[in-house]
């Protein structure tokens, strides 16, 4: 039964680095946000069954947070963001998508055979679960650099949270503590960047960052 | 008499060929009698290799008393040298049997007779040297005698340019082998390839002669970033000699590689593979793509050449890979594939290049969108085309697709290698050669459609003639070489066996025991390809489905114009041109990793031009390497030149203060 | 006797995929007219359609050379060759070990040459933007293909598809992501390599955006038949893979000494996958739209990536 297990984490994780990809692929904003949301929910089935094989009840917690706040609430409210604004039909990609999915790969590569030289006695669960989760941290801050949209850049910051969350859940000793005030710093954030969107739109008629260099004084 | 007596005997009958040809000059039949002998004593190569295949591996050695003093000169034909000259006579001889026929368009035919038959002994003197000294000498005659050939019609301003950067490169590529030569001899002095083996070098010089090898030998055979002299001089030469520079002498540069990287060098860390891979992928896809863009049909071919050479380089690093980890079985895989393909690379580059010549011969032009429908003038020119053009896009039951496939067996070999970054790299190698055979299928419908099919798209093009039964007689040599090699895989992966035993210490399974000529690389639950059986069922089902069709359906036909939509257009410029069957590609691919743009350039309203679009490709490492290199060089020239205007007391002491940095640097060095 | 019951069950085969494939095709339309809410041609339409098209008259274009009369015959076989060899009821067959997976790729490819370079012959310029977009879409459609091919290759140890699909059905094969991965890169393959929606349409011919028919344009009576054929031969040989891949079941081996009824029950669960596969194609074609000609190259590069990808992400489970 072991093996199945292990297959189903598998599946998991890896679906996780998927939906990552399709992230990465999807440039229209709404489709995006179903894809977050799409993510978040494989997240806390992950957490789920880590919680489950590991015997570990506050990790249900953890998966409940994911589920609730990640799944469900964040994307509708960015989703009345984007409708507010009228920015979902904005298409905007500052590399290629081609581009920027081959760079994908490559750092999934480096993360997978870094984390199985560096990990090399801990359990298959582990490695498994920080392989995808290092790629899948590094897939959102490649997000954030690709795309100049705000609110895209913030579904990469929090895609890059999720996979922290999948490190910490398969390393097994993450405490409730330490999860519930990430869960509430996250949702701070996601605040505070709701209000700078805003203003964004105010200052600029646009929620394109590139914007902003206009304004920094150290230029010229 | 030993097989290397005959050989060196073979090749110094060529190199005399040539300054007799100049002696005979004004005689009428001249051209075609030193082409028929330098055939005939190419043949004889094939021969000799062919026997010195089945016989020992240590083959047989001479020591002339010529060359250095104290060393002579020491030739030995082993296995290895044995393979390398069959390719260069079935090239050489099938060649100058082409050039009998194509050296009578030549307007100086003395131009190429006098270097055309050293050309091809030392070649052979390359492939047959045992001693640095022999080695570099033979490689750098042959350099320099490929460079007066390129300049054949030196008139013409690209010719100059290609023949200069030629130049460069070749001296480049000398300076390089010589420095790897250097280091393998190290400190004793050791200039036999004997004493080279038995050395024991430290892991750096072992990596410093690998690096140097990539740059000596992959400078001649085509290798990125080192290629970019090779698509202007390969096209630049007369179409044989075209032929014989890709087809033949970047094999010549791969024995190179291969001699001192898999024999001399000895056996190396698995570090070495990954580069080497790396740097065939590239090659592969960089070159094709190049020839997608290429509307010049011998450059677009010379482009392709490097494809080729980048798919028998990732070939040769994977068995580097294997050899190094121990796993025999794989790496004789992986070796054989690449041999097999350098063979194959042979026949079909050679046609490909015969063909382009023939076109030539018969239009005057090398432009592809003023070529077209020549499948009706040229009827079998157009055949002979086709086959060749199948053969390099690596379609069964053709031999380009049997040594690919071999090629991609060795990929799905890598599980077994225990470094963790080469797994990861191979397969993805492995999707980068699978990009590269797509592309070249891609690119060789575009030189094939636009070029042989279609309408006539100039004058010159519509009263093209056939070319003559020489021509034809070598095309269709190579071209029935590259069916047979696809049919019957399993007779050259046998022939090769004993090579592939000598360089890498294991074989392939004998495939003569396979039923029907099937061959199985490792097991048959594994894989197994079958080409003979793929082209008799192809064969078969497409003749009784036409028999069919026409005996029981309608075998009615009419000829009428061409539907075209219900829009037909009488001008034949409204064909698809070469450059218009490239855009896609250039959209999706080009724009990143050839910096190509699109510029449509409209008139005002009012003025009479036409619109135009203009289109850019920029080989990005021309720009990237050689434009920088060239300024520094011109800037660092142009800093020197000040030192042609000192006195001559500023010039002493400028002698003096070197002696004195040479004295003090003994001193320090003692 | 084993030989002629071997050379049997293997020619049942070459007929079997000929005479579904046009059913198959058939079957596609119906459903797609069905969720359209019309009533759409009877199941045999497409049977009716090639006997029209073999007895009439080809006229040809004055241009065309014999590569343009001979190309379709050529296509045909190297497909027929091709479906011929993928596993559809039985595995093991006498023929099997002719052509690996990577080989029937390249036999397609072999077929695609021989269209592209057709399309081209006439000299009109639909046959060329035909031929030219076909030639991008394979060149990006075949390393995903092969790639796709590595990672099963990787899992099972091989390249032979009765090997594959013998080791898919066992229990060693577990849940991987990277089979999943791999079967949408073989799914979009498929759909690009068979011009459907979204990457072309197969049903119409009056379109800028079109490819396939575009090639096929100045092609009248039988020849045409022939391209119709292997066409549908293709969509068949592509459902047959992705069903003998990824649902192995009920495939009976050759070798093990099967009864007749063995073989009927294989040949009916076979008929059943061929089915489902044609509904899911039907209901995916009519709730998508087809893509403009440039956004393809994106489309067909997530097949490229997840095939990359999954056979990365094999090595993570094989190194643990």
């Amino acid at each position: 039964m072991e093996g199945l297990a292990f297959d189903i984490a598998h599946l998991l994780a890896g679906g996780m680095l998927l939906v990552s990809f399709m992230m990465i692929y999807q440039d229209r904003l709404l489709a995006l946000l179903k894809v977050f949301a799409l993510q978040a929910l494989v997240l806390s089935l992950s957490v789920a069954w880590q919680a489950y094989q590991q015997d570990a009840p506050h990790l249900y917690v953890t998966a409940a947070i994911a589920l609730i706040f990640k799944a469900v609430i964040i994307p509708i409210a960015l989703r009345r963001i984007v409708l507010q604004l009228g920015i979902q039909r904005q298409v905007e990609t500052v590399v290629g998508i081609g581009l920027t999915m081959l760079a994908g790969i490559g750092l999934s590569a480096l993360s997978i055979v870094l984390m199985l030289k560096v990990t090399a006695a801990a359990d298959a669960f582990a490695r498994e679960d920080l392989a995808f989760a290092l790629s899948v941290v590094l897939l959102g801050l490649l997000m954030m650099v690709t795309r100049s949209n705000a609110v895209s850049q913030v579904v990469g910051f929090m895609s890059l949270e999720n996979g922290m969350i999948l490190a910490a859940a398969g390393a097994k000793g993450m405490p409730l503590v330490v999860e519930i005030s990430v869960a509430f710093s996250v949702l701070v954030a996601f605040i505070v960047i709701g209000v700078f969107l805003f203003r964004l739109r105010e200052r600029f008629d646009s929620v394109d960052i590139t914007a902003l260099e206009d304004v920094r004084g150290d230029q010229e | 008499m030993a097989a290397v007596d005959v050989s060196v005997l073979l090749a110094a009958c060529l190199l005399v060929l040539g300054p007799l040809a100049v002696v005979l000059q004004r005689q009428p039949w001249l051209s075609a009698v030193v082409y028929a002998v330098a055939a005939l004593l190419c043949a004889g190569f094939a021969l000799v290799g062919l026997v010195a295949l089945a016989g020992p591996a240590s083959g047989s050695a001479l020591v002339l008393p010529i060359g250095l003093p104290w060393i002579g000169a020491h030739l030995r034909l082993d296995l290895l040298s044995s393979f390398f000259l069959v390719v260069l006579g079935l090239g050489g001889s099938i060649t100058s049997l082409y050039a009998i026929g194509y050296g009578r368009h030549e307007h100086a035919p003395l131009r190429v007779l006098a270097f055309y038959p050293p050309f091809l002994g030392a070649m052979a003197l390359v492939l047959l040297a045992d001693d640095a000294y022999t080695f570099l000498l033979s490689w750098e005659v042959m350099s320099l005698l490929s460079w007066a050939l390129v300049l054949t019609h030196h008139r013409e301003e690209d010719t100059r340019t290609a023949g200069y950067v030629y130049l460069v490169m070749a001296g480049f590529g000398t300076m390089a082998l010589l420095l790897a030569f250097g280091l393998l001899a190290g400190a004793d002095g050791g200039y036999g390839f004997d004493a080279m083996r038995g050395a024991v070098r430290s892991p750096l010089i072992v990596a410093v002669v690998l690096g140097l090898m990539l740059l000596g030998a992959g400078s001649k055979a085509g290798l990125a970033p080192l290629h970019v002299w090779l698509p202007l001089a390969h096209p630049a030469a007369p179409s044989h000699v075209s032929a014989l520079m890709s087809g033949v002498m970047t094999k010549v540069a791969l024995y190179g590689f291969i001699r001192v990287v898999f024999d001399l060098l000895g056996p190396l860390e698995w570090w070495a593979a990954p580069v080497v891979i790396f740097l065939g992928a590239a090659t592969a896809v960089l070159g094709i793509l190049l020839a997608m863009m290429e509307t010049d049909i011998k450059r677009a071919l010379a482009y392709s050449t490097i494809e080729n050479i980048g798919v028998i380089f990732a070939a040769l690093g994977l068995a580097l890979a294997f050899r190094a980890n121990g796993l025999t079985a794989a790496a004789a895989l992986a070796f054989s594939a690449a041999l097999f393909h350098i063979f194959n690379h042979m026949a079909f580059k050679s046609l490909l290049f015969m063909g382009a010549g023939a076109v030539l011969n018969a239009t005057g032009l090398r432009d592809l969108d003023r070529l077209g429908g020549l499948i009706h003038r040229m009827p079998v020119t157009a055949f002979l085309m086709l086959v060749g053009v199948l053969a390099i896009s690596a379609l069964p039951p053709l031999n380009g697709f049997a040594s690919e496939w071999l090629l991609f067996q060795a990929v799905l070999m890598s599980p077994g290698i225990p470094q963790s970054g080469l797994q990861l790299m191979i397969p993805a190698a492995g999707g980068g050669l699978a990009l590269a055979a797509a592309l070249a299928a891609a690119a060789f419908v575009r030189i094939y459609g636009v070029g042989f099919l279609g309408r006539a798209r100039s004058d010159a093009a519509g009263s093209a003639v056939e070319v003559d039964r020489f021509s034809l007689t070598a095309m269709g040599i190579l071209a029935a070489i590259c069916v047979l090699a696809g049919i019957f895989p399993g007779v050259v992966l046998d022939a090769m066996a004993p090579v592939v035993q000598a360089v890498i210490g294991g074989r392939l399974p004998v495939q003569a025991n396979e039923s029907l000529f099937t061959i199985v690389p490792i097991a048959e639950a594994r894989s197994s390809y079958n080409g003979f059986l793929v082209f008799i069922f192809v064969a078969f089902c497409a003749s009784a489905a036409s028999w069919a069709v026409h005996r029981f359906a309608s075998r009615q036909l009419r000829r009428a114009p061409a539907w075209d939509c219900g829009f037909p257009d009488a001008s034949t410029m409204t064909q698809y041109s070469a450059g218009g069957m490239a855009q896609p590609l250039r959209r999706v691919l080009g724009s990143t990793l050839l910096a190509a743009r699109e510029r449509v350039e409209m008139p005002e309203p009012g003025d009479r031009r036409p619109a135009r679009l203009v289109v850019r490709v920029a080989d990005l490492v021309w720009q990237v390497i050689y434009l920088p290199i060239s300024g520094l060089v011109g800037a660092v020239a142009t800093r020197m030149d000040r030192l042609q205007f000192l006195t001559i007391r500023l010039y002493l002491s400028l002698v003096f203060g070197l002696l004195i940095l040479l004295l003090i640097g003994l001193m320090l060095w003692q | 006797m084993a030989i002629v019951a071997a050379l049997m069950i293997q020619f049942v085969q070459m007929l079997l995929v000929v005479a579904l494939a046009p059913l198959l095709l058939g079957l596609v339309r119906k459903v797609k007219a069905r969720l359209m809410r019309r009533r759409g041609a009877s199941l045999i339409q497409p049977y009716r359609d090639l006997l029209r098209l073999m007895r009439k008259q080809v006229v040809l274009a004055d241009n065309a050379s014999w590569l343009f009369r001979v190309a379709p015959y050529l296509i045909f076989a190297a497909t027929w060759v091709a479906a011929a060899l993928v596993p559809t009821f039985a595995t093991g067959l006498h023929f099997s070990w002719t052509a690996d997976l990577i080989a029937i790729v390249a036999l397609l490819g072999s077929a695609r040459f021989f269209l592209a370079l057709a399309g081209m012959d006439v000299g009109t310029s639909f046959g060329g933007i035909g031929s030219s977009r076909e030639m991008m879409i394979s060149s990006l459609a075949e390393p995903a293909m092969m790639l796709t091919v590595f990672s099963l290759a990787l899992v099972a140890g091989s390249t032979q598809l009765s090997t594959v699909a013998e080791y898919m059905a066992s229990p060693a094969v577990g849940l991987r992501v990277s089979l999943g991965m791999a079967l949408v890169a073989l799914v979009i393959v498929a759909l690009a390599e068979n011009a459907r929606i979204p990457v072309d349409n197969p049903s119409t011919h009056l379109e800028l955006t079109m490819v396939h028919e575009a090639m096929v344009l100045e092609y009248s009576g039988r020849h045409l038949a022939m391209i119709e054929i292997a066409a549908a031969l293709k969509l068949l040989l592509y459902i047959s893979l992705i069903g003998c891949i990824f649902l192995p079941w009920g495939l009976v081996n050759s070798d093990s000494g099967a009864g007749l009824s063995a073989y009927l029950v294989a040949m009916a669960l076979y008929g059943g996958k061929l089915a489902l596969g044609g509904v899911v194609l039907a209901i995916f074609e009519t709730s998508i739209a087809k893509m403009r000609v440039f956004r393809v190259p994106n489309f067909i590069g997530v097949a490229l990536m997840l095939s990359l990808l999954g056979t990365l992400l094999l090595f993570v489970s094989r190194s643990l």
